[in-house]
Formats: C-alpha cells, sequence, structure tokens
C-alpha cells in the first residue's frame, strides 16, 4: 500500500485542489443564480397561451435537456470569440443547461398551488402582475428550494465537465498534477475525497429542508 | 454546405459505430446500474446494520464524487493497484456504479411506497422471502419507479459523452473528426447534438413502452395485447365475456354473409 500511496505527495498536491475547489464553487454558485432565474422566465412562458410560443420553447427544453452538457460546453466554446474565459461561458452553459431542469421544478411549483388562490386573487381583483408577485410565487418557490439544492449539488458535481473547455477548477489542476508528475493515484483519490466533503453534508442540508418545508 | 452534406455521407458508417459504442456504454451501463440499483435498492432496507451500513455508505460514496472522477480514477488509478480494464470496460463500470447508486434510491423509494398490506397478505400466503418480492412486491414497484429509471436512463447517455477522454471512439468522438473535416463546427456539432437527442428520444420511448406494459401486467392502464401476443402466431383467444360473438367451430366454412 504505502508504495502506491504517498502521503508527501497528497499534501503537496492539496494547497492546488483547494484553489481549484473556490473555482469550482463560483462556477456552481454562478452557475445556479442563472439557472434559478432562467428556469424561472421558461416555466412562465411554458404556460402561455399561445401554442405558437410554448411549442418551440418546450422543443428547445428538451433538446437541451437530453444532449450531453460536455458536448454543448465544447461547442459554445470553440464558436464563441477567444478573449471570453472559458470560465464564463462555462457558468452560462452550465445555467442555461440547468435552466432546463429548473423550469420543471418551478412548473410543478406552481401547478401545486391550489386554485382557491387563484380564485381568491381574481375575487380581491388583484392585477395579474400582482397576482403573481404577491399570491403564487412566493407560494411556489417556497416548494421549490428542495428541488434547487438538489440541482445545486448535481451541478457542483458537474463542474468537473469544465476541464474539457481549459477551466483549471479541482479535477483539471489533479489531472495536470497527474500528468507533471506521473502519479494520479493521490490527486484523484484527493478530488473524489474532497468532492465527497463538501456535497455529503450540503445534502444532508438539503434533506432537512425538505423535512421541514414538507 | 453540400461539401458539408457530401463529408457527412462519407462518414456515415464511422457514425453507425460510433452509435454503436454509445450505445454499448449506455446499456451496458444501464444494466449493470439496475443490477447494482436492486442489490443495494434492497440492502438499504434491511433490519441487519452489517448489510444496511455498506449499502448506505456505498451509495453515498458513489452519489457523492462526481462521475468523471469516478470514471478517470478507474481508468488512471486502479492500473496502480493490478486491475486493468480495458477503455469499454472502465466506461461501463463508470457509469453503471455511479448511475447504480442514484437508481438504488428510487429503487428502495418505490418498493417503501408498495402498500404495507400486500407485505402481509404474502406473508399470509406462506410465500417464501424471494417469491414474496418476485411475484408481488416487486412488479408492483418497477411500474412506479420505472418513470425516475427513464429519467436517469437519458442522464447516463449523456454521461457516456465523457467516454472521448478515454480514448473510446463514440459520438463524442465521431463529432470532433467531422468538425476536423468539414472545419464548420455549427454543422458538426448540430448533427452530433441531433444524434443524441434521437437516442435519448428512442431510450425514452423504450421506457414508456415497457411502463405500458408493466402497468397493464399489474391491470391497471389501458389493456393492449403484448408485444408476444402480438408477435404469436395462433390468433389470440376469444374472450369469454358474455356478449362476446361465439366464434365458429374450427373447420366449419360458414361462406358468404349471413
Amino acid at each position: 500500500m504505502s508504495d502506491i500511496w504517498n502521503w508527501e505527495r497528497a499534501w503537496e498536491v492539496l494547497p492546488d485542489l483547494l484553489a481549484g475547489l473556490r473555482i469550482t464553487v463560483l462556477a456552481t454558485v454562478v452557475g445556479m443564480v442563472i439557472a434559478s432565474l432562467l428556469g424561472l422566465a421558461l416555466a412562465l412562458v411554458g404556460r402561455a397561451p399561445n401554442r405558437w410560443v410554448t411549442v418551440p420553447v418546450k422543443f428547445v427544453v428538451d433538446f437541451v435537456r437530453s444532449t450531453p452538457l460536455l458536448v454543448q460546453l465544447v461547442f459554445v466554446y470553440l464558436l464563441s470569440p477567444p478573449e471570453i474565459p472559458g470560465l464564463a461561458i462555462g457558468c452560462v452553459v452550465l445555467g442555461v443547461h440547468y435552466a432546463t431542469y429548473m423550469s420543471e421544478v418551478y412548473r410543478a411549483g406552481i401547478d401545486a398551488v391550489p386554485p382557491g388562490q387563484w380564485e381568491a386573487a381574481t375575487a380581491l381583483n388583484l392585477p395579474r402582475a400582482r397576482t403573481w408577485r404577491a399570491v403564487i410565487l412566493p407560494q411556489a418557490v417556497r416548494k421549490t428550494l428542495p428541488g434547487l439544492g438538489n440541482y445545486a449539488i448535481s451541478m457542483f458535481k458537474e463542474t468537473p465537465f469544465l476541464f474539457a473547455i481549459q477551466v483549471v477548477e479541482m479535477f483539471a489542476e489533479a489531472q495536470s498534477f497527474g500528468a507533471n508528475t506521473f502519479s494520479y493515484v493521490e490527486p484523484l483519490t484527493m478530488v473524489g475525497l474532497l468532492f465527497l466533503l463538501v456535497s455529503y453534508p450540503t445534502s444532508l442540508l438539503v434533506r432537512r429542508m425538505e423535512i421541514r418545508l414538507a | 454546405m453540400s461539401d458539408h452534406v457530401q463529408t457527412l455521407l462519407d462518414r456515415l458508417p464511422r457514425l453507425g459505430e460510433a452509435v454503436l459504442v454509445t450505445l454499448e456504454l449506455t446499456l451496458g451501463g444501464a444494466v449493470l446500474a439496475l443490477v447494482v440499483a436492486v442489490v443495494l435498492g434492497f440492502g438499504s432496507r434491511t433490519r441487519t446494520l452489517w448489510v444496511r451500513g455498506p449499502s448506505r455508505v456505498i451509495v453515498e460514496f458513489f452519489r457523492g464524487t462526481s462521475l468523471v472522477v469516478q470514471l478517470f480514477w478507474i481508468y488512471y488509478v486502479l492500473p496502480a493497484f493490478g486491475y486493468e480494464l480495458e477503455a469499454l470496460a472502465v466506461g461501463i463500470v463508470a457509469l453503471g456504479l455511479n448511475y447504480g447508486a442514484y437508481a438504488s434510491e428510487v429503487v428502495r423509494g418505490s418498493i417503501e411506497s408498495v402498500p404495507q398490506g400486500q407485505w402481509e397478505a404474502s406473508v399470509a400466503l406462506n410465500l417464501s422471502w424471494f417469491h414474496r418480492v418476485r411475484r408481488v412486491i416487486f412488479p408492483q414497484a418497477w411500474a412506479l419507479m420505472i418513470p425516475m429509471l427513464s429519467n436517469l436512463l437519458v442522464q447516463l447517455l449523456k454521461g457516456s459523452a465523457l467516454a472521448y477522454y478515454i480514448t473510446l471512439h463514440d459520438l463524442n468522438f465521431w463529432t470532433v473528426q467531422l468538425r476536423r473535416s468539414t472545419s464548420d463546427t455549427v454543422f458538426s456539432y448540430t448533427v452530433g447534438l441531433l444524434v443524441y437527442f434521437v437516442i435519448a428520444y428512442a431510450l425514452t420511448w423504450f421506457m414508456n413502452w415497457l411502463e405500458a406494459r408493466a402497468k397493464r401486467r399489474l391491470g391497471i392502464g389501458p389493456q393492449r395485447p403484448s408485444l408476444r401476443e402480438t408477435l404469436r402466431l395462433e390468433p389470440a383467444p376469444v374472450p369469454t365475456a358474455p356478449t362476446a360473438p361465439t366464434a365458429p367451430a374450427a373447420g366449419v366454412r360458414t361462406g358468404g354473409a349471413p
């Protein structure tokens, strides 16, 4: 065992990995902000009465959702001008990809608001915008929080895909360390453990939230 | 544009090979994932701590560490411990273990949603544990879990694009090659993504068909003839409902319309 695992090398790579973890978390947070805003917009557009609007939107959402994030990332990276940093592209593509998932979560949340709430808003003669802002969305968004948390965790675990567009996040740090020293054992193992170290407590937190909001 | 179409046509045979690799990864991974999911799903709900504990740890481990890390770990690090797998096997094992861990939660949840009375009734009928699960519990849980498994299957297909980075010539590789020979990014990637989309749709259809079949076997949902009934050579047995017209006896020719 000891000839495979070298503690010195493990400590040597740790600072690089922690620097990469910052990029990983940054990409997750920015991506999730984009995903939750765009997802809400998609869910609202999906409720439009005009079929000429909803059918194309549904097609685009289905298309983005069922094609690989990895290929989408590389596609957008190759198309965009070289002066845009890879991290920005990564955040946007992650955000758009997860927005298609989030729109489904919002849709379910909006559908779960009891019809009596709509009727009450109509009876009070609230304008349409006010109905959404003050009555429907506060109730719907509350129900979507656990879903948002779960997708944040799964986005966090998909950020290593950014290595394909030259973003040096945690996984890419480990890989470049491995390529330089010809030892992948310590860096790759440590990356896995760091992912577990962040995602498992977060998932426990989300589970608690699920129970409290239910 | 017509040059591109010509290049595309020239590359169609290789598209077949590429899709085959992607399908091998997806279906191989899915079969492994299903086995892992059933074992861990049942393991996570046994009373014995010695089974439940390790099952939970394995599930949380594979869910918590990223698929990318697992794939490259099996590809680069496992050989250091003396286990060297070929690239396709690495892909299938990584996809199967990762999505198996996710699916085991689906299996566990679905089994818990089967009403308690079903367990009690099958105990009362003195069925063995295996018989109980195979004939009573699992068919009901199966119908519940298929929609969620269908989502995971599409996720697995998307994850298989990673195989390009462990030297496999899958659909992602084909797309990169097409771009290299046409030097048109938009064209080649649109074609590549469309092929992925079509595969994902076909998989979803297949899962919908499985769900309809599972529901029919439980006696819920519309009753259509099963595939075996449709394909078999003998005519379907005439339903014995009182309103059904009586079939003419075999060998008797009734001639024209009465």
